[in-house]
């Protein structure tokens, strides 16, 4: 195998998934960070929010990059929504209710996206699309290339949101320390209903560009899941550029693993890095928080 | 009573014990050692498939043929179960239980996998057929007996074993560990060493539930079970019938069970294009449910003597 079947057919792809990835794990450690809880709805709202995209290009006939924004912010809606009815009042319980709570809500959303739209798989956009060579070497599709501008956007945004403004700096102060967070004069309440709104639209994001890349269905979330998770957790819980790396890796990783094995097992790749992150160092890479 | 009715009845009784076992097995890591295994199905699902591939007939292509006695398959799927639990439990004991969560989704959805894929191993989607039943020589309605006195026996040994754990000092050195960690590390309790066992424990009753649900049924398929309704289910019998109580875990089996039955039944009877939408209207419901519990009644309907272990802040 030569530099350009790798390249083109292991690596891009890698980075591509490891950069979805990416976005969904970022949403995970904000929830492990600032709510401190394995957020296993994750998935699911991810698959809710490409099935968003479907029903307002649906309702509206827009196109599906046009129809994201709108999408991301019934996302964020939907989130905060979820919050307030069912993790509210786990509060002040141990927090491994509320992981329940999410492991319930996850089926829920999942019955709503399979009522709604049944579960055969769909697109956004029928038609094969064939790359275009770039430098004369990476081939590259417009969609994957426009996927690539997206994620950098957000995560470019997010953290100059996290460390320039004053709400950023105070969700990473209850990300810290909630409790003289709140001594500070932080609304706590707020930064939790700001987080839900950053993770909604995270979802919906990272939702859509899994979908416009490969397919839209129902479970197309839940099998992310373990994913998402082990990237959150490679990286460093609580950390965004951990979780950035942790995707990026995880993405490759899997890519390349179907050398080895049956391309069904790239999830079961993910499952071994974790297992083996959990063992030798549970902090992560970029040594977050174990909580 | 009309045979069909009676056949019906012993069916959903014998998944009432199968269930129930199960909901024991996660009693004991959730009602006692506070230990949140979302992976129940792929203990199940191991537990089935070491049964049926060590005691059924040969089949080209496939490993098997060993065509061991019943016993040895329930054995071996414990044993399978066990292996299975030991790793995850050492790996993930030790952090936080979202972690244990995570892991154990995880060895779920490989185990669907596997099962799926490797024809030579598990018959991939074809599954597993043949596999023999105890006193299935007998007509038909009597191997159904038959069968629901075994599995009756096996859930009350099972049953009886734990509630002596219970009221020896184990059980007590658990619920200590459980209702307060650092006071009981402070007094030298070897708590990873403790919750292991009860995560192994637990493992161990689930894949049992497995291997007597695969030979009651005579066939395994990836998707006989759906794991997430499977796992899912059993939580909330848990959880309705109040966890840290071996009666409720039973008690909570067998009214789950038999509401998911009827609305099984009354879905069954609508025209088939609403039919679909039923079933996943039926896994929207369970899933409320389980949030009306837990917002209403934590404890369940047999709560465990001390019903404030699960109202207060825990120690983490």
């Amino acid at each position: 195998m030569d530099a350009y079947e790798f390249i083109n057919f292991h690596l891009v792809p890698g980075l591509l998934l490891g950069s979805i990835y990416a976005i969904g794990a970022i949403g995970v450690t904000l929830v492990f960070g600032i709510l401190r809880f394995a957020h296993l709805a994750h998935g699911d709202m991810i698959t809710l929010g490409a099935f968003l995209v479907l029903g307002v290009m649906a309702l509206s006939g827009l196109d599906p990059w046009l129809a994201l924004p709108i999408a991301m912010v019934l996302s964020a809606l939907i989130a905060i929504g979820i919050d307030a009815s069912c993790y509210d009042y786990l509060r002040k319980r141990p927090r491994i209710l509320t992981v329940m709570a999410s492991l319930g809500v996850a089926l829920m959303v999942r019955a709503v996206v399979q009522m709604g739209w049944g579960t055969d798989p769909t697109t956004y956009a029928t038609g094969i699309v064939r790359p275009t060579e770039y430098f004369d070497f990476i081939l590259l599709r417009d969609r994957e290339l426009a996927t690539f501008a997206v994620v950098i956007a957000l995560v470019v945004g997010l953290e100059a949101f996290l460390r320039l403004t004053r709400w950023g700096r105070a969700m990473r102060a209850m990300s810290d320390n909630p409790d003289l967070a709140r001594l500070c004069g932080v609304d706590t309440r707020q930064v939790v209903r700001l987080t839900w709104v950053i993770v909604g639209m995270l979802c919906a994001a990272a939702g859509f560009l899994l979908g416009i890349n490969t397919e839209v269905w129902a479970m197309m979330g839940w099998w992310a899941l373990l994913s998402i998770f082990a990237a959150a957790i490679l990286g460093g819980v609580g950390r965004i550029d951990g979780a950035v790396l942790g995707g990026l890796i995880i993405g490759v990783a899997e890519e390349l693993s179907v050398l080895i094995l049956p391309s069904q097992y790239k999830s079961a790749t993910a499952f071994a890095i974790l297992l083996l992150i959990l063992l030798v160092r549970p902090r992560g890479l970029l040594k977050g928080k174990v909580l | 009573m009309d045979p069909g009715l009676l056949n019906y009845l012993l069916f959903i009784f014998v998944l009432v014990g199968i269930y129930g076992l199960m909901s024991l097995g996660l009693n004991v890591q959730w009602g006692l050692a506070g230990l949140f295994n979302a992976g129940i199905a792929g203990f199940f699902a191991i537990g089935a498939y070491t049964s049926a591939i060590l005691t059924s007939p040969e089949v080209a292509g496939r490993v098997g043929g060993f065509g061991l006695p019943i016993l040895v398959g329930w054995a071996g799927a414990m044993i399978l179960s066990v292996a299975l639990a030991w790793p995850i439990g050492r790996v993930c004991l030790r952090l936080r239980s979202d972690y244990l969560a995570i892991a154990t989704i995880g060895v779920a959805e490989i185990i669907r996998l596997v099962a799926r894929s490797e024809d030579w191993l598990t018959g991939g989607v074809r599954g597993i057929s043949g596999i023999p039943r105890p006193f299935g020589e007998l007509s038909y309605l009597a191997s159904q007996w038959a069968y629901l006195a075994i599995v009756l026996t096996v859930v009350v040994m099972a049953y009886l074993l734990i509630e002596r754990q219970l009221n020896a000092p184990w059980g007590r050195m658990m619920r200590a560990i459980r209702d307060n960690e650092a006071a009981a590390a402070a007094m030298g309790k070897r708590v990873d060493k403790r919750r292991l066992e009860a995560f192994i424990l637990g493992s161990a009753l689930m894949g049992l539930a497995g291997a007597l649900f695969v030979h009651f049924n005579r066939s395994i398929t990836p998707e006989a079970i759906d794991p997430m309704i499977v796992t899912f289910l059993v939580w909330i019998m848990l959880i309705l019938g109040g966890s840290g109580n071996n009666r409720g875990a039973l008690l909570g089996a067998l009214l789950i069970w038999l509401i998911w039955s009827m609305s099984e039944l009354l879905t069954d009877l609508l025209p088939t294009e609403i039919a679909i939408q039923a079933k996943y209207a039926r896994m929207f419901l369970i899933g409320l449910a389980l949030q009306l519990v837990l917002r209403f009644r934590p404890e369940g309907i047999l709560a465990e003597r001390d019903p404030s272990t699960l109202r207060n802040e825990g120690p983490r």
